[in-house]
């Protein structure tokens, strides 16, 4: 069978900034900038690695089959690294196998597109599995347009040939050296064009002219199209551009601009998580993204979409939040502006390589070793067990624990450390299956941890060393039943 | 089982250096102030010392490794010096080494110095620490308060204990400390506190608020010891000995098994369970006049009583709000201020317990002197509840 989408995922940070807190906060300054509805921001231990792991999770759930995945790709425009593969962190956070290729896309806002495009030819001519993934974490100017438009967010899917939710009927893409906005390599923020100049000279004209190519190759009118997936962050463009075409403005897919905000190279992707969790079989999804050029493909949805559904998805991420109503958090977590971290903030965090090689398995893909004798579950891994009377060697085989949850059994919240989430919140985990560890707990406010409480693994950034540039990952704890409903707790917390 | 320390090492002398924030001092003249008055309570020469270990913790902010701060500083006869560090248990670890020297005769007379200089860090509470390079890869950067203080959320689970009433029991427990610190002209902290102000101070580590820490101090403390006999022979009448010197080291079974509840500190049993065995004491409660224990934090003292076998299992509580381990209680605990009021100059702290004990059984403890005490306990824990060496000491009256 033809290779297609066989899986998808999404992630969106937990917390969601109100625009109308940074109108506010600007109107001294830019008294024209208005904003409704919230924005997704990422917490200051997450960035585009630790958002794509958490969609391909989302995806893969706890069952699903990560043995097959040959080939694992990661599209950003803002990779953690410039050099050391993204791609193969996530992999190995992941826990798939060392043999596989992994791939990093960037470049432009049509990378992720561009990654489906080369991961379902990939696909296709292995008979493989390729997971895609795709994430953006960038930073704006304080009182920018884009401080209020951008959100973070990540998505992911995986291609194959067996289990097809979605084919692919055609693509399209044009390379142009259109330059609406840009971000030089040293540059930690975008730099945009005239707003009309970018809708009637790029939008208007590449779009249809990629949409024209897709619909004529597969046969399809425009009309038939289903759902019509445009990121944009201008007002009604994907309408003007699907009246050009000849769509349906029914069609149009929700761009999550009330919720998320525009998640750069992810937002295609995270939209077409939104539209295939309610898609029907035969329906048609015209999924574009402009971007350096612009890209699309169309895609059908087979019978067996019923078969798949994510962990969460969009919807399930969505009701997961708590409004930020604090301006200078979001300015510091977005690196625009210096905290007075204190001495304790000056520890070194030097990271030595090779230890980080020797336990990775550990270290990023949180596998712990149990006693193949008593059964006890032990992090680190180590070569004897701590099982009291019975120090055996050699006995703990690999133990996954990512996919697993735990209970608090003891915890406290402390003011002392240097941490960019006061109070530091951390304690010991009681994993369900066994294992034991004292953990960070993560997406949390003052209040919200207890005894007994249940936790679930997310993987995120531990440590920054700002003195040579470097991050180290690890896993944290974090509340399961946050899916209950929007909680507004920002009133409660420190202010 | 082994025969044991029992009797077979006396104290010949001890000295400990006023605690506090010493701006006015470094490690040096702190361990010269403790070995001054050891030496003339001792009342021997530096010749007859036959070897010498030395304590400290936080080598990268106070005196640099190896046993060199210390021999050079005190100037030392061209005798043996070795460093022993194990956390805030250092201390214990110290003089526990000149016992068994003494025990083994392999020296006549030993000596034990510790000394922390926390002062210089730049910032309040305990100076960072660094371990390793798998660790801090993966392991929270965890300070000591919220360690100790998961002990109070464990025990509130284990006990069904409502948080009020454990904060009021541990604000009694910092109220006592101050009120017998204020006492000692060595002591750090020397202000009595109330309730009030304990249970309204500015929280540290949920739910410990400022008074429920003890302080970081820059102290020195000192021992001498050697053997009855030798000690008899050099004039000394009213001999305190040790009874009992045990340590125990966590092997990962609390914090990577699922078994601990994490509202008490095992090794601490096992190390109060080998203690009184060694001892020979078999009803703690009756038979200990006086204890010296760690209490790095209110709670850690709480739950210390219980691990202590002072008081029954969830009874620790009650205990202390009956004032049982007051100055004027059953058991008096911390009657020089303890690490909560005298400080915690951490390599210093196991040998500051033992001298109060000592000062209490010679009758030598001024205003803060009890009456006719015995045996006393020394009870100093380092680490954090969940992986720890616990040292358990005992000394009392030759003879007892």
């Amino acid at each position: 069978m033809k290779a297609g989408i066989t899986g998808y995922g999404a992630y969106i940070p937990w917390r969601r900034l109100s625009r109308e807190t940074v109108a506010k906060a600007n109107a001294w300054f830019a008294p024209n900038i208005r904003g409704r509805g919230h924005r997704a921001v990422a917490n200051w231990d997450e960035d585009s690695i630790t958002m794509a792991v958490a969609a391909a999770r989302d995806l893969l759930g706890e069952s699903g089959d990560r043995s097959a995945i040959e080939q694992v790709m990661l599209a950003s425009t803002t990779m953690p690294f410039a050099d050391r593969l993204n791609a193969g962190l996530l992999a190995e956070a992941l826990n798939l196998s060392e043999k596989l290729s992994a791939v990093d896309i960037s470049g432009a806002q049509t990378a992720s597109l561009a990654g489906l495009s080369q991961a379902l030819a990939t696909s296709d001519a292995r008979g493989s599995k390729v997971l895609l993934a795709a994430a953006d974490n960038r930073n704006t100017l304080a009182a920018s347009p884009q401080e209020l438009s951008y959100g973070d967010a990540a998505a992911a899917l995986t291609l194959g040939t067996d289990g097809v939710i979605a084919e692919c009927l055609g693509e399209a893409a044009l390379a142009v050296d259109f330059v609406d906005h840009f971000r030089q390599s040293d540059r930690d923020t975008d730099y945009h064009w005239e707003e009309r100049w970018v809708r009637d000279e790029g939008i208007a004209r590449f779009l249809p002219t990629v949409i024209g190519d897709v619909l004529s190759q597969s046969g399809v009118a425009a009309a038939e199209v289903n759902h019509f997936i445009f990121p944009t962050t201008f007002k009604r463009m994907d309408q003007q551009l699907a009246s050009k075409c000849g769509i349906a403005v029914d069609a149009i897919a929700d761009n999550l601009e009330s919720t998320v905000g525009d998640s750069g190279a992810a937002h295609g992707l995270l939209m077409l998580a939104q539209v295939l969790a309610k898609a029907q079989p035969g329906e048609l999804i015209l999924l574009c993204q402009f971007g350096s050029g612009a890209r699309a493909m169309l895609l059908r949805v087979t019978d067996a979409i019923n078969d798949f559904s994510p962990v969460r998805g969009v919807s399930g991420w969505l009701t997961r939040s708590v409004e930020e109503t604090n301006y200078t958090r979001f300015l510091a977590y977005k690196g625009q502006l210096q905290l007075d971290k204190g001495m304790r903030g000056e520890q070194d965090k030097k990271t030595a390589l090779s230890t980080a090689y020797r336990y990775r398995k550990a270290l990023l893909g949180f596998v712990a070793g149990r006693c193949s004798v008593s059964g006890d579950v032990h992090f680190p891994p180590t070569r004897l067990s701590y099982t009291p009377g019975a120090p055996r060697l050699d006995t703990q085989q690999p133990y996954p624990l990512a996919e697993k949850t735990g209970h608090i059994l003891s915890w406290s919240a402390e003011y002392l450390s240097s941490d960019m989430a006061p109070p530091h919140q951390y304690g010991q985990v009681d994993f369900v299956g066994g294992g034991r560890l004292l953990m960070d707990f993560t997406d949390v406010q003052k209040g919200d941890i207890d005894t007994g409480m249940e936790v679930e693994m997310v993987f995120r950034i531990k440590d920054i060393d700002e003195l040579r540039g470097f991050k180290r990952y690890f896993w944290k704890a974090t509340p399961v039943q946050r899916g209950a409903g929007n909680k507004q707790s920002s009133a409660s917390e420190e202010q | 089982m082994a025969a044991g320390i029992k009797d077979k090492v006396a104290i010949l002398g001890m000295g400990c250096s006023r605690f506090g924030e010493r701006w006015d001092v470094g490690p040096e003249e702190l361990m010269v102030e403790a070995y001054n008055e050891a030496l003339a309570d001792a009342g021997i020469a530096p010749e007859q010392i036959d070897a010498g270990w030395f304590s400290t913790h936080m080598d990268d902010v106070g005196t640099g490794r190896g046993g060199l701060p210390m021999s050079i500083a005190l100037r030392l006869p061209g005798i043996g010096v070795t460093r022993v560090e194990n956390f805030c248990a250092g201390g214990s670890e110290s003089f526990r080494a000149a016992a068994y020297a003494v025990a083994a005769g392999a020296c006549d007379i030993a000596i034990a110095v510790g000394v922390e200089k926390l002062k210089d860090t730049g910032y309040g509470g305990l100076p960072v620490a660094t371990v390793g390079t798998y660790i801090p890869q993966w392991y929270p950067a965890a300070v000591a308060p919220a360690n100790f203080a998961q002990l109070a959320s464990a025990y509130r689970a284990r006990h069904r204990v409502n948080a009020a009433d454990l904060k009021r029991a541990i604000a009694h427990v910092s109220v006592k400390s101050h009120a017998n610190g204020a006492k000692n002209p060595k002591a750090h902290l020397r202000k009595p506190i109330t309730e009030e102000q304990c249970l309204n101070a500015p929280v540290i580590a949920e739910p410990l608020g400022l008074f429920d820490c003890c302080g970081v101090s820059d102290g020195a403390a000192a021992v001498i010891v050697t053997t009855p006999e030798i000690a008899r022979s050099l004039g000394k009448t009213d001999l305190v000995t040790f009874k009992a010197l045990q340590i125990v080291a966590s092997n990962g079974w609390e914090m990577q098994g699922n078994e601990w509840d994490g509202s008490y500190v095992h090794t601490a049993r096992i190390a109060a369970r080998k203690a009184y065995a060694e001892a020979g004491i078999s009803k703690p409660r009756e038979e200990i006049s006086l204890t010296e224990v760690h209490d790095c934090f209110s709670i850690t003292e709480l739950v210390t009583m219980e691990d202590l076998f002072l008081s029954p299992e969830g009874g620790a509580i009650r205990d202390v709000m009956d004032g049982v381990f007051d100055a004027d209680g059953q058991i008096p605990c911390q009657i020089d201020g303890g690490l909560k009021c005298f400080g915690h100059p951490v390599g210093a702290s196991g040998i500051r317990m033992l001298y109060e004990v000592y000062l209490q059984l010679l009758g030598r403890a001024g205003e803060r002197q009890l009456s006719n005490p015995r045996t006393g306990l020394i009870h100093n824990l380092g680490g954090q509840p969940s992986q720890n060496v616990c040292a358990v000491s005992i000394v009392g009256l030759e003879g007892v």
